[in-house]
């Protein structure tokens, strides 16, 4: 089972070749270019036939685990199955130049301007700007925003975002890329905000919290009319986290409860393929008292069809190239397209109804901390024999792996000690969840009996448990002859 | 209307008995009941497959794709390997995410080292992450690497870069109190050294592009030798393609290497998704934000590959991060590996060298033209200014008639400019050009611009 597998570079041939340009028909002219400018060397670059790139990199697929491979119940990710109509409809602007004349790409401007519109209702918001190419990168244009509005009320003396202690680390790191600084508060009992805590915290030097809500527990925040009322009456924006907007939509919409500002995860909530780690796409969506201060070029309907406004004196400016990750944004609006209305609320039952099934029938085989109705996960831990025979969270995961499942997130949140964080999405069926929490018994019953089993794991794969800190000692980032 | 949700009412049934609650609603009892909403989504019904195949023809028939496209200006119509799009269409690629579990991921991490390796080989440096979002956005993590090696506060800019990406770096050099100063481009359309040196006091470093926005190759080693002489960090923002024949940074001594990666393999579709690449000398390793892969071995010794360097993230080091960054654009990354597999050492040299010869066999034509000069007299690659006696829109809007997406009306990007930016590349072909050369000159006798 164990195998290597060569990297490319180790699979060059000198002469070999797979590409195939037309020739040169233009006449070819020497020196347009002096010589002190032109590179010496040749890049090395492999040297590889077309039907050996081929293998490599369909071999490389087949030593990876996607959603299309099984379950993969990985929390706070949202890896719902991703549709091939997205796939279809995206293909369809490949060839757009971003600079096409407006009236060249009007087809292109609907879709970005109906996506923005459907996302802001689901939101409770009353705009939404499509730019931001991530979550994190969401985050940082939606806290600009935040510091737009305060500076625009000439209030400079809020330096501070509050950020709860179980909060997704992008949070405090996008605070900080902002230039706040950042007050951490300790979570309730019930995993909630502590009301108290955030009181004390906040003041004159607020400028805004920062929230997941349902929380990184799986929680939905109970005390949110509160929470909004404290931050708000301390002069403070409340900034919603979007990445687990999956349990909520169509339900209880993030601008109802007090938010102001937040990012949309398109590639966790509206079923893009993440990619491997991207692309992905994150929208920001927020209340009137913000919409100046979006990101330009903002698209506007006109009576002569759609237009790109620069027009923004008050925009924060740009937070990246041209208009967003559009052919991630055509894979979404196809999603949104898809389901309607009925189908989007539909998802987020769905998509609790799973993670309190599994939950359900978990309880007593793995501890689970906050043990009541969860929103779309939830988070268990290996149970006390497990514990005693030195069972740990990372046993468990990695002998999900050998049964064919990629393992939840793990050791997040950091609030919770040995935390697995299950997040089944509603695109599994009953017999997947039935399947996995068999085998989730069968595990906790070989770690209390027989927990060697478990700390081998995996068998099944190209390599065993990898020296994670040797790679990070020595760090080699790239291969040498 | 579908959901993708598989369950049947039965099933449902039998799961919330298994929760212990009579409905779905109970599920969402922790939400006050003043927020639940209480009426439809106002996004439509759900369409079938074949309503929405129908709803994306009308779509694509609002836009027009058959102009010859003879713009640039940040993203480039090069061609495309049938490789790149059918491979990196494996759905074990695209619908995993970020390989945090290595044993199951080793396909994914591969292809991270190997995309790093691909990188450092076209830049010449020592270390790459595993790609950020865009050109734009590797120009602002420049200067956060920049601003936090150094421990400076102000950082220069050439007016040579695309004026997006000084956007960009503007909009996050504000939020964190950082100055920023243009240095304009002398008569030559060059970086003004002389500027450079004028606003260098307690400058971070500089970041300059090459060629740059307006087509003009730089001399990087003078501008790079000046920034380390006044005490600066340069990092170069280049054209992958063009380091097909041009230096690399690492000859004229960049610390830092980024761009946008479009250029290989990766479809213009509407300005994204793209990716930006990221290369640096080792000793700014633990300032280089995102991802990384590296090698290692399992117990048995076996090569195994991990996402490493982990000290430096959001989800170790909260606010002490590098960058906030966490979703990458890991698949069109891995686009560009495979182009530049394909097209090999040679491939690459022959792309840019077409685009040489084609972008001054247009040149020539253009400004044989009554009216037509070029703005500067320096080399250039495969993009050019031209200046010329009519309005750039309206010659824009005579070329669409005729079937050409032409050059760039620059009074689009920066305020109160003129002229118009130019770009051939291979895709272009002689007769092409020709067309295009014919399609100016009755445009200009006929005296419609």
């Amino acid at each position: 089972m164990r195998k290597e597998y060569n990297l490319i570079f180790e699979r060059s041939i000198e002469g070999h070749r797979a590409y195939d340009l037309p020739n040169i028909d233009v006449p070819v002219l020497d020196s347009l270019i002096p010589s002190e400018y032109l590179s010496e060397t040749d890049i090395p670059l492999p040297e590889l036939a077309e039907i050996d790139v081929v293998r490599h990199y369909t071999n490389l697929s087949r030593r990876n685990f996607g959603v299309d491979n099984g379950f993969y119940p990985l929390g706070s990710c949202t890896m719902k199955y991703n549709p091939k109509i997205n796939e279809e409809t995206a293909k369809l602007f490949n060839n757009i130049h971003p600079y096409a004349d407006q009236d060249c790409v009007q087809g292109a401007l609907h879709i970005m301007a109906h996506t923005a519109e459907m996302l802001a209702e689901i939101a409770g918001m009353d705009a939404c700007c499509l730019q931001p190419a991530a979550g994190a990168h969401g985050e940082l244009t939606g806290i600009m925003l935040i510091k737009a509005y305060h500076e625009s009320r000439n209030d400079f003396d809020r330096k501070i975002i509050i950020v709860p202690d179980a909060a997704h680390g992008t949070n405090p790191a996008t605070a900080a890329m902002a230039g706040y600084k950042i007050k951490e508060i300790k979570s309730a009992a019930d995993g909630g905000i502590d009301l108290d805590a955030l009181r004390a915290a906040v003041g004159p030097d607020t400028a805004g919290l920062m929230l997941t809500n349902p929380s990184t527990l799986g929680l939905f925040e109970k005390n949110i009319i509160e929470v909004a009322r404290i931050v708000h009456d301390a002069g403070g924006l409340l900034y919603y986290d979007g990445a687990n907007l999956n349990a909520v939509m169509g339900i209880v919409r993030p601008g109802d409860m007090g938010f102001d500002v937040m990012h949309i995860n398109l590639h966790k909530t509206f079923s893009t393929p993440h990619g491997g780690g991207g692309p992905g796409s994150g929208p920001v969506a927020v209340k009137e008292k913000l919409i100046p201060f979006l990101p330009k070029p903002v698209v506007k309907r006109t009576e002569n069809g759609y237009v790109l406004d620069y027009d923004r004196p008050q925009s924060i400016g740009r937070v990246k190239n041209f208009y967003g990750n559009f052919s991630v944004i055509v894979r979404a609006y196809t999603y949104l397209l898809s389901l309607g209305a009925d189908g989007i609320r539909e998802a987020a039952e769905n998509a609790v109804l799973n993670a309190n099934y599994i939950r359900s029938k978990l309880r007593g085989v793995y501890d689970i901390p906050y043990d009541r109705i969860c929103m779309h996960e939830f988070v268990a831990t290996p149970n006390e024999k497990m514990r005693a025979n030195h069972v740990t969270t990372m046993d468990v995961a990695k002998s999900l792996i050998d049964r064919g499942y990629h393992p939840p997130t793990i050791y997040f949140p950091l609030i919770v000690h040995e935390a697995m964080m299950i997040e089944p999405t509603e695109t599994e069926s009953k017999a997947t969840l039935d399947a996995f929490i068999e085998v989730m018994k069968q595990l906790a019953h070989e770690g209390e009996t027989n927990p060697e089993a478990l700390h081998n794991a995996p068998v099944t794969t190209p390599i065993g448990r990898p020296d994670d800190v040797k790679a990070a000692r020595m760090p080699i980032v790239k291969f040498c002859e | 209307m579908k959901s993708y949700v598989p369950h049947t009412e039965n099933e449902r049934r039998e799961m919330l008995e298994s929760i212990g609650v009579k409905s779905i609603d109970e599920l969402f009892s922790d939400v006050p009941a003043s927020l639940l909403l209480k009426r439809r989504l106002n996004i439509g019904e759900g369409m079938s497959e074949v309503e929405i195949r129908k709803a994306f023809l009308e779509l694509v028939n609002k836009n027009r794709t058959d102009l010859k496209v003879f713009r640039g200006a940040g993203a480039y119509n090069h061609y495309i390997p049938s490789l790149v799009l059918e491979l990196s269409a494996r759905s074990e690629l695209y619908t995993a995410y970020t390989p945090y579990q290595a044993e199951m991921s080793q396909g994914m991490l591969q292809a991270i080292f190997e995309y790093q390796t691909f990188i450092c080989r076209l830049t010449g440096l020592d270390v790459s992450n595993a790609s950020v979002y865009d050109g734009a956005t590797a120009a602002a993590e420049a200067m956060v690497m920049m601003l936090n090696a150094t421990r400076k506060k102000k950082l220069l800019l050439s007016a040579g870069l695309h004026p997006e990406v000084i956007e960009t770096v503007k909009t996050y050099a504000h939020s964190i109190g950082v100055e920023i100063v243009v240095v304009p481009l002398n008569e030559k359309g060059m970086t003004d050294i002389a500027q450079l040196k004028a606003n260098a006091e307690g400058f971070a470093g500089l970041i300059a592009q090459n060629p740059n926005f307006f087509g003009v190759i730089e001399d990087m080693k003078a501008l790079a030798d000046c920034a380390h002489e006044l005490g600066g960090l340069f990092t170069a923002y280049v054209n992958p393609i063009a380091l097909g024949m041009l230096k690399r940074p690492a000859d004229y001594g960049a610390d830092i290497a980024i761009g946008d990666g479009q250029p290989l393999g990766v479809p213009m579709s509407f300005g994204g998704p793209y990716f930006g690449f990221m290369a640096c000398t080792n000793k700014l390793i633990r300032n280089l934000p995102g991802r990384i892969a590296g090698q290692t071995e399992d117990a048995e010794g076996n090569r195994a590959f991990v996402l490493t360097l982990q000290a430096r993230e959001q989800h170790i080091r909260r606010d002490k991060a590098s960058s906030n960054i966490c979703s990458n654009q890991m698949l069109c990354a891995i686009m560009a590996s495979i182009y530049m597999a394909v097209m090999g050492k040679h491939g690459i040299k022959e792309v840019a060298e077409q685009c040489l010869q084609k972008a001054h066999y247009l040149a020539d034509g253009l400004t044989q033209i009554k009216g037509f000069k070029l703005r500067y007299a320096s080399p250039f690659f495969h993009e050019f200014v031209t200046d010329c006696e009519y309005d750039a829109e309206k010659l824009n809007d005579a070329l669409k008639a005729k079937g050409f997406m032409g050059g760039l009306p620059l009074g689009r990007v920066i305020k109160g400019e003129h002229g118009m930016l130019w770009c051939v590349t291979e895709m272009n072909s002689r007769q092409d050009i020709d067309d295009l050369i014919c399609a100016v000159e009755s445009i200009v006798k006929e005296g419609l611009a």
